[in-house]
């Protein structure tokens, strides 16, 4: 029983999901809220935007952690999610700040259904990484 | 579940009535139901909103709610009824048929009609009163002829059946047919005597009326129906025209219908009527802005005005109009009739599945009757019986429509279920085909439901929906494989609206839907909406009726009588004070600007126009010129000249003086024509070529932001300086690429974000783009789009050397600066509950799921809906639409305008098919297109056209089991589906391989977006005439001109021949094309010079000459420009100029370098159908 940096990592990660799993939930009531009407388009796409990078980076951070960690599974795990957030940022709509939102096309149906849709996978996708986190921390500090 | 073509069963067969013929049976149908006798009255009722149209004093010819169309709109081949009609009818028609795309509710009003005048008549016999009548007739008066007419009408109708189809058979090939209508009036007249209508004068005058012996294809009805009115329009008498027209139109409100009947009879009490119209007339005049005439004794009141825009911005009536102008007069024939007033069960809901027809009893309390219903009633109960016989002649008839599920059950004792395949599902061989298209334009086609819904339904022109069936379900749509969707024209200008002024608006309490004409009154308190199907209060002010002065008549009040109606709306639909009328120009002054010119036509216009802006007694002005500085002119009143006054500091932009630089246009009108008379030489020597667009805008929005208003940019290059500047990102080599089309988006957000906080401020910001060089239309067109401002293009502008340019520019602005404009709007669309709203196109902001905000709104906005099926349309027969815009007009008055749509439900997908709006399609697809070239590719949008066709026409194929799988088969109402789109492909937004600079390829885009659906069809396939032979035959009459109609002719140089001379109509330009060996006679008649040779090359206008083959091109030619907003211009364009490319480029049907040509393109279709469908079967 000893804390290695791979504990340290794990650690790290668990807190860090722990905040990406309420950035995503902030998103889907964001979005919610704009398909029931009652946020202003601007108004929502200037709330979410700014949020958009600080996720991908803590993300991004974390992916590095493992990576120097040495944890190729978890690493894998996280690639896909990565390479996705990566295609989605260069594939976003002309604008100068920061952010993948653009309120002129936000309220196109297939749009708002597919940031919703996105927003529930990722859901999803933290709260399992949340626990294998869990378990990836606590497996390592019992085995080292 | 899907039933063949042909099938027996009658929710297959019930289909958009193909032809007239169709409608009139269905009517005829409805009328056998004792129930719908009151109906009888509908004829005139519908007829009355024709009547403002005559006048022809817009051209857009408002339509009122019920629709009338003068054309069959199912049939392809409708022909002008002109052929028909004389020197009478034409004008009325003249309206409706310049607007190509026609109402189509046509149809069913003049079958209508016709069935109905059949009720009528046989009291008359059997009370023995025939007397009063041949008085009429003989005296042959304009009133008494509008009474008189539906006679004949009735008769042609009735007694030949047999006549209709053969003549529909002919029409629906397309070929003339040259004798139907003759036959059909020697059928009238020799039926007359037998069926004992004493107005036999009426047919013969009808008679007479052809001015066309050989009209390629009969649509003998609907002149008929709308004889009454006719006369009053266009006949020079001095004989009151207004009674007749006014009695019509005061119909639908008032009550006055049994008086169709009676005036012939009954002259003295027509005098009556008409004074107490004109004399409520003149109050309306006086007083224009309180719109409920007789508003002293009620809380709420409504009058039905025209829309003229002096006449809703509170000006005074024109005169012509004035008799259009019809208002609540109390009526003396009504107060009796409450005897069979509503009974108090009387819904007979459009959501309810039942037929609309009431049964006798509940007829009265229907709530979409007309006021007057209850008038005819009682008479005519007793000829129902009778009349039943003659329906049955309809058996014969090709093609009814009984309606989806409502019709078949009340028309089952007709035995009209037995009928074959409607029209619109004929299969068509596209391959063997070779003139799908008509001679004549295509009209809308018309929704299937019963007579009385359609009678009401919304105007085509404002509102219509790519497919007139709805399907019931989305895995239907999906089988379909067709785009659903709304096409809107909200603010189109329109000659007639009912005005309504009351304290409460109606609305339904959990989904705000405004009430209308679909909505069911469960009894005398309650409604239900017909959009949430929530049961609402009636509230007590709405009990009273201020039309007929009576109470507890909820389902007669205008709201409910009218799909298009305005409401005034209170103080809670403001959220600050009505904001005043504020127009601010933003001109370029740079080197390039001045060389080209463009100054002084802007402010020669802007003098000309300076007293017609739209605004009141507030209106406000400013003028700020850009070059690589911005300057401002100080033009408060008291100052002896203006004062101009320069920021350089375009980084930080301010206002030198913030309160007086948009003046009160009145005030300060001195110094605002100074200053229009000096600025167009005030630059002439400037060195300056930058241009800093984007921090004049954002002065621009600075200056506006307190108040909300007009932006008009003049631009006349890439702004080079400052926020917003631009690079050139056009490479001209790619121009003619077939492969990747770049730079379609916009290459910064700056005018984007600037366009969102202008639209936040209720500003738009208007778009003149002058330019001879690229200019990244792409970026600048943002700060249009999303402001719901509107864009217009002049490439190579230049003052002197291109003078076609510089007048359409002129004429443009005149347009522009003088038309109706609604401020700080907003636009919301309601639909039945299970459909939602997918994707909006147009010039807008997107505020919520269904609200478009819109800072400005002006009459030649159009926008497209895609709609999705949610949940399944089971419980429901029946789906309405309903759009809302509410807006500020310019004389400060909160407004909203209102359209409602009703269209049935389907469940099969022959139904869907046989209902497609094969233009309202095709401009919904293009829209899309646009959308996926910009966020996808160019070829992704082609490919997603061409998948269009291959999907539809397959989808056609599996469902229609007994075609051959060799040819290429579509549903008669598709069968346009597959050159459309190829003209699509073809057009300068999609087409590749042609060298198309990206400017132009974006603007056209821009137009795709923002072009209501008439204009739009235009652009996409332009009409082709032959003008060099143009004869009188088949003629209309529009204000005492007469106006030739040449045949539709093909979009391919098969069709030119060097002999001849082809006009074409593209919409924004008219080319002329003269052939080689073009007869002298036209050249030196027409054009003006002795030969060919000598014709020059740059020629725009036709001289007035005094000859009669000049004075027909030119009476054509006026009256296609009469019928758009904007003027286009005309090009002469000889055989073997370089010109002529222009011209052969719309040729769409003709193969080129780069594109299939229309037959190829089949082939190419089926290939890919074959191939899809190899895999579906291997």
């Amino acid at each position: 029983m000893a804390f290695t940096f791979t504990a340290f990592c794990y650690m790290l990660a668990l807190l860090l999901t722990a905040t990406l799993i309420f950035f995503a939930i902030w998103h889907i009531i964001a979005f919610d809220e704009l398909k029931t009407d009652y946020k202003n388009p601007i108004d929502q796409c200037n709330t979410l935007n700014p949020l958009v990078l600080p996720e991908y980076l803590i993300h991004a951070f974390f992916c590095v952690m493992f990576l120097c960690a040495a944890e190729w599974l978890t690493l894998g795990l996280n690639m896909p999610l990565l390479a996705y957030h990566i295609w989605r940022y260069m594939s976003r709509p002309v604008m100068s700040g920061p952010g993948l939102y653009d309120p002129t096309t936000i309220m196109n149906a297939d749009i708002l259904a597919y940031c919703q849709k996105e927003g529930w996978c990722k859901l999803a996708f933290y709260l399992l990484a949340f626990f294998y986190y869990l378990y990836g921390m606590i497996y390592v500090l019992v085995s080292s | 579940m899907s039933a063949p073509a042909g099938s027996p069963h009658p929710a297959a067969s019930a289909q958009i009535p193909p032809k007239f013929g169709g409608a009139a049976a269905s009517g005829a149908a409805a009328s056998a139901d004792p129930g719908s006798a009151p109906h009888q009255q509908n004829g005139p009722a519908q007829n009355q909103m024709q009547v403002p149209s005559g006048y022809g004093l817009h051209h857009q010819n408002y339509i009122a709610p019920s629709g009338h169309y003068s054309q069959g709109p199912g049939k392809m081949t409708s022909l002008p009824l002109d052929t028909q009609c004389g020197d009478y009818y034409s004008a009325l028609y003249t309206v409706p048929t310049q607007n190509v795309v026609t109402p189509s509710t046509a149809n069913q009003q003049p079958g209508a009609q016709q069935m109905y005048s059949r009720g009528p008549p046989a009291p008359h016999i059997v009370g023995s009163t025939p007397g009063s009548f041949q008085g009429a007739a003989s005296s042959a008066s304009h009133l008494h002829t509008s009474a008189s007419q539906p006679y004949s009408s009735f008769v042609n109708h009735y007694n030949s059946p047999a006549m209709y189809s053969a003549n529909s058979s002919v029409a629906s090939q397309g070929f003339p047919s040259t004798c139907g209508h003759y036959a059909m009036s020697t059928v009238s007249n020799a039926v007359y005597p037998s069926v004992s209508y004493p107005s036999l004068p009426a047919g013969d005058t009808y008679g007479q009326m052809f001015t066309s012996q050989n009209a390629p294809t009969v649509r003998p009805v609907k002149d008929n129906s709308f004889s009454g009115q006719n006369t009053a329009i266009s006949h020079p008498s001095p004989l009151p025209p207004p009674p007749s027209q006014q009695h019509h139109q005061q119909q639908s409100l008032s009550g006055y219908n049994t008086l169709t009947w009676s005036a012939p009879g009954l002259p003295s009490t027509q005098d009556n009527l008409i004074r107490n119209h004109m004399g409520s007339l003149a109050i309306a005049n006086n007083n224009p802005t309180v719109t409920g005439v007789d508003s002293s004794s009620t809380t709420s009141s409504a009058s039905p005005m025209p829309n003229s825009y002096d006449a809703l911005e509170g000006g005074s009536y024109p005169d012509m109009l004035s008799s259009s102008a019809s208002s609540p007069a109390p009526d003396p024939t009504h107060e009796p009739d409450p005897a069979p007033a509503p009974a108090p069960a009387s819904a007979p809901a459009p959501a309810v599945p039942q037929p609309s027809k009431m049964a006798k009893p509940f007829g009265y309390g229907y709530p979409a009757l007309q006021p007057g219903y209850q008038n005819a009633t009682a008479p005519l109960a007793s000829v129902v019986q009778p009349s039943n016989p003659v329906y049955s002649g309809f058996q014969q008839y090709p093609q009814h429509y009984p309606g989806v599920n409502q019709l078949s059950s009340s028309l089952g004792g007709l035995s009209l279920q037995s009928s074959p395949q409607p029209e619109s599902l004929r299969p068509v061989n596209l391959t063997q085909e070779r003139n799908v298209l008509p001679m004549t334009p295509v009209w809308a086609p018309v929704p299937n439901l019963n007579a009385d819904l359609k009678k009401l339904n919304c105007s085509p022109d404002s509102f219509r929906c790519t497919l007139t069936n709805i399907p019931q379900t989305q895995a239907l749509l999906n089988k379909a494989k067709l785009p659903l969707g709304l096409l809107l024209h909200p603010f189109r200008d329109l000659t007639q609206l009912p005005v309504i002024t009351s304290n409460t608006i109606v609305r339904c309490r959990s989904c705000r839907t405004y009430i209308n004409p679909f909505v069911s009154f469960i009894d005398q308190r309650r409604w239900k909406c017909n959009l949430c199907y929530r049961v609402n209060d009636v509230p007590e002010e709405f009990m009273y009726n201020p039309l007929t002065r009576s109470y507890g008549e909820p389902h007669k009040r205008p709201e409910v009588q009218n799909s298009t109606v305005e409401f005034i709306a209170s103080s809670d639909y403001m959220l600050r004070p009505p904001q005043p009328a504020v127009y601010l120009f933003v001109l370029d002054v740079s080197h390039n600007a001045v060389e080209a010119g463009y100054m002084t036509i802007l402010c020669q216009s802007l003098l000309e126009n300076l007293d017609k802006l739209p605004g009141d007694s507030r209106t406000r002005i400013g003028f700020m010129t850009f070059d690589s500085t911005i300057h401002f002119y100080n033009l408060q009143e008291g100052l002896s000249q203006p004062q101009m006054l320069i920021v350089s500091d375009i980084d930080d932009v301010f206002l030198p003086t913030p309160d007086s630089l948009l003046v009160n246009l009145y005030e300060s009108k001195e110094l605002i024509k100074d200053l229009l008379n000096a600025l167009p030489n005030m630059f002439t020597n400037t060195r300056e070529t930058h241009s800093a667009l984007g921090p004049a805008l954002q002065a621009a929005f600075k200056l506006m932001s307190p108040t909300g208003g007009r932006v008009s940019v003049f631009q006349t290059q890439l702004p080079s300086l400052g926020a917003g500047l631009l690079q050139s990102r056009e490479d001209p080599n790619q121009r003619s690429s077939t492969k990747v089309v770049q730079h379609l988006g916009p290459a910064t957000d700056f005018y984007k974000k600037l366009a969102l906080d202008c639209s936040g401020q209720q500003t738009a910001v208007d778009l003149f783009l002058l330019s001879s060089q690229y200019s990244d239309l792409a970026s600048l067109a943002c700060m249009s789009k999303y402001s719901a401002g509107c864009i217009y293009y002049y490439p190579s502008f230049h003052s002197t050397h291109n003078p076609s340019q510089a007048e359409k520019l002129q004429k443009d602005l005149k347009r522009y600066l003088t038309r109706k404009i609604g401020f700080e709007a907003v636009m919301r669309i309601r639909c039945t509950k299970g459909l939602s709203m997918h994707t909006f196109h147009g010039n807008f902001f997107v505020r919520s799921t269904d609200l478009l905000s819109l800072a400005n709104i002006n009459p030649d906005a159009g926008f497209a809906v895609q709609l999705s099926i949610e949940e399944s349309l089971t419980d429901t027969s029946l789906v309405c639409f309903q759009t809302a815009l509410l807006y500020t007009s310019s004389k400060g008055e909160r407004r909203i305008r209102v359209h409602t749509l009703c269209l049935p439900v389907v469940n099969s997908l022959a139904d869907v098919y046989a209902g497609v709006d094969v233009q309202a399609a095709i401009c919904l697809l293009a829209n899309m297109a646009v959308d996926r070239s910009i966020s996808s590719s160019l070829s992704d949008a082609r490919d997603a056209l061409v998948n269009a066709i291959v999907d539809s026409l397959s989808a056609y194929g599996s469902t229609v089991s007994n075609l051959q799988h060799s040819a290429l088969m579509a549903p008669s109402s598709l069968k346009l589906f597959p050159l459309y789109v190829l003209a699509l492909l073809k057009q300068k937004a999609f087409r590749t391989g042609t060298s198309t600079r990206l400017d132009d390829r974006v603007y056209a885009m821009c137009q795709i977006k923002s072009q209501p659906l008439v204009h739009l069809m235009k652009m996409i396939h332009p009409n082709l005439y032959r003008i060099d032979r143009l004869t009188d035959e088949g003629a209309i009459h529009v204000n005492d001109r007469i106006v030739p109609q040449p045949p539709l002719q093909k979009l391919s140089a098969e069709k030119l021949t060097r002999e001849g001379a082809f006009l074409m109509d593209c919409g924004s330009v008219f080319y002329i094309w003269v052939g080689k060996g073009c007869d002298n006679n036209f050249i030196e008649n027409v054009l003006g010079y002795p030969n060919f040779a000598s014709i020059p090359q740059k020629m725009t206008h036709l001289p007035e000459l005094d000859t009669l083959s000049s004075e027909r091109a030119r009476s054509f030619i006026t009256w296609l420009r009469d019928s758009r907003p904007l003027s286009p211009v005309l090009h002469i364009v000889k055989d073997e100029s370089p010109a002529k490319a222009e011209f052969f480029q719309h040729l769409i049907e003709d193969r080129t370098e780069a594109a299939f040509s229309y037959y190829e393109f089949l082939l190419h279709v089926q290939q890919q159908i074959y191939t899809q469908s190899g895999y579906g079967f291997a």
